[in-house]
């Protein structure tokens, strides 16, 4: 016991001694007007090549071209994400961007309690009262949404004009509001250019876990393709691998989410519907920086590049131009107003 | 869908809860609760994926989930055994740390914390027949015969007989000059190795490491555990009949004749049902949880 208790002591008395190490250079603070910046991962965290990567990447440009001072926390399990927000707060930073809607909560509560602080939540989920009116985010919360249904849209039509198959395919993570939209424009997308198709959507599950659970993507993917489908969307981030998994196993195709995904299944990515988490990231720092930050509902669409479809040379030749040139066109049509794509299933 | 196809998926949905659960009823026959088997699974899945992945090797992959799994099997047994800690909070303490361990190395070899690059695997795209793909894997196989492996070993050779013994009166077992701790150490470092053999499978089947990619599969074989009353044939019985929920679930998800809420209900439903009214009454083993003096 005497033992153990010594050991115990070392160890606080090491960790403790650490709290005071700090690396050369974390010192210095650069002078000058920067902003400074707090950015919490959601889960999955930097190295998703997806989601998250994509916030990492507008900080970065920030960072060089607007001179931002960007700190990032990735929260381990569940009760560490308010944390780590209250903590960027509490630093006071002048802006804490919250990545997912997992946050939305959280930076909801924070924002009320730090009124001069700027917050912006991505995918913040906006609340609906229950006369169906939206409940405004607080003054200094920016809600930065996508309206991800009018790239699901391109992706369903996309999947009937190139897949070749009256069936059509959809994995979802975890069963929400959020994935519904996904799966809303898709359907739509599919219904419009071929009346007399079904799609088959699947969810994986109804806890965040839903997102990251590979296994179960496999075998929702695999029983979709048996059943003679030939084009899967999957909406589902690590979930999707095991989807990418099956495409490769039964030689089919699939249609990547949030960012280009073509390298997880050379050859049976079809598309990527991607979303400019990037571009919105950065816009909303170059906006505390040159004073102009407003809180409120922001929607980025496919008018102003918030969502869109790959087309390169890695999939080129799985779209034939005459595909291509019809999707550009229901792209335009979603932009001019002339089609509009339901967001709710 | 086939019934063949749907046998096939059950078998590829069962294979980490036999696996989990076999490696289970050993450590909790021998009397030594086993809430690990989560963190046994993730360890497993994470040293595969790295061993494959240096090696280029499937099997060099296996053995590295092998040995990890028999690590993370000694540090439990050490705790609860030599130092009789709680071995509730052991369990709980180890699935913990090895979320953050996998974590911590994802991001020191592969610079990512959400999965590792693409690795060799024994199930290679066949182009076409999974069903013939999931054969080719030994994997499957191993895990098939596990349960009727440890059925022997459980009730036809001495080791398993000493288990048996330390598990129910540990006291009673050590008058007749059995070792008790080193029995329960042999039956916890193989519960760890078996149970990472569940997540070797798992990680080699997608080819790659996804954090937490064992979703609480760990768990349900706890359940299966339980519903099958700690004894090997029937808690092998008690996964497929979970795997074959679940697999109800996916196909019955893609038809539009049943609200999805329901569907994705049913492995929960059945889990809840099973416990409380169809299996008679789950006795543990007698000296489950309980450190020998």
């Amino acid at each position: 016991m005497r033992k153990l208790l010594i050991l115990v002591g070392i160890l606080l008395f090491i960790h403790v001694t650490l709290l005071f190490v700090r690396p050369p250079g974390a010192a210095e603070e650069p002078e000058g007007e920067a902003v400074d910046v707090g950015i919490v991962f959601d889960v999955g965290g930097r190295g998703d090549k997806s989601f998250n990567d994509g916030a990492y990447l507008g900080a970065d440009r920030a960072v060089e071209t607007l001179d931002a001072r960007v700190r990032f926390i990735e929260p381990g399990e569940g009760s560490d994400r308010e944390a780590g927000l209250r903590l960027l707060a509490a630093e006071g930073m002048d802006l804490v961007a919250g990545i997912g809607f997992i946050f939305t909560d959280d930076l909801r509560e924070l924002a009320t309690e730090y009124p001069s602080i700027a917050f912006a939540g991505v995918d913040y989920a906006v609340q609906v009262g229950d006369d169906g009116k939206i409940i405004p985010p607080p003054a200094n919360l920016a809600a930065l949404k996508f309206r991800e249904e009018e790239g699901s849209f391109l992706a369903g039509a996309l999947a009937v004009l190139a897949g070749g198959s009256k069936r059509l395919g959809f994995v979802g993570g975890m069963d929400i509001p959020l994935i519904h939209k996904f799966e809303a424009g898709y359907r739509a997308g599919v219904k419009h250019v071929c009346p007399d198709c079904t799609v088959i959507a699947q969810y994986a599950g109804v806890t965040p876990e839903a997102f990251r659970n590979p296994g179960k993507g496999k075998e929702l993917a695999l029983s979709q393709y048996q059943s003679g489908v030939n084009v899967i969307f999957h909406a589902s981030g690590s979930t999707g691998l095991g989807v990418f998994e099956a495409a490769r196993q039964l030689g089919k195709l699939v249609i990547g989410v949030d960012a280009d995904q073509q390298s997880e299944a050379p050859g049976h990515v079809l598309t990527s519907m991607v979303k400019g988490v990037d571009a919105v990231t950065y816009d909303a720092i170059k906006r505390v920086k040159e004073g102009t930050f407003k809180g409120g509902v922001y929607s980025y669409g496919l008018a102003e590049g918030g969502v869109g479809y790959i087309y390169d040379e890695h999939n080129k030749r799985l779209i034939p131009d005459a595909v291509r040139a019809r999707v550009e066109q229901l792209k335009l049509d979603i932009i001019a107003g002339r089609i509009t794509v339901p967001s709710t299933r | 869908m086939r019934f063949v196809d749907f046998l096939a998926q059950v078998i590829r949905i069962a294979i980490p809860y036999l696996f989990a659960a076999a490696g289970g009823v050993m450590a909790e026959k021998a009397g030594v609760v086993s809430l690990a088997l989560e963190g046994f699974m993730l360890s497993g899945a994470f040293a595969a994926v790295l061993g494959s992945f240096y090696s280029g090797s499937p099997w060099i992959g296996l053995l590295c989930g092998i040995v990890a799994g028999l690590l993370f099997g000694l540090v439990h047994a050490v705790a609860s055994i030599r130092y009789r800690a709680d071995q509730i909070v052991v369990g709980i303490a180890i699935n913990l740390l090895v979320i953050g361990i996998t974590r911590f190395f994802l991001r020191l070899a592969f610079d990512s914390s959400s999965n590792s690059p693409r690795v060799a695997g024994f199930s290679e795209p066949a182009q076409g027949n999974i069903f013939l793909a999931s054969l080719s894997n030994p994997l499957v196989w191993a895990g098939l015969l596990s349960v009727p492996l440890l059925t022997w070993v459980m009730y036809r050779t001495p080791f398993g007989l000493r288990i048996r013994a330390v598990g129910e009166h540990p006291e009673a077992a050590e008058t007749l000059g059995i070792r008790v701790p080193r029995v329960r150490y042999g039956a916890v470092a193989l519960s760890g190795m078996l149970a990472a053999m569940g997540g070797v499978y798992l990680a080699l089947d997608q080819h790659q490491f996804t954090d937490g990619m064992t979703a609480g599969r760990g768990f349900i074989a706890l359940a299966a555990i339980i519903f099958g009353r700690w004894d090997p044939a029937r808690a092998g019985i008690a996964c497929l009949l979970f795997a074959a929920a679940e697999t109800l679930q996916i196909q019955l998800q893609g038809t539009q004749a049943i609200p999805s809420q329901f569907v994705q209900m049913i492995p929960y439903v059945l889990t809840i049902v099973a416990l409380a009214g169809v299996v008679k009454r789950s006795v543990p083993p007698a000296a489950l949880g309980r450190s020998a003096d």
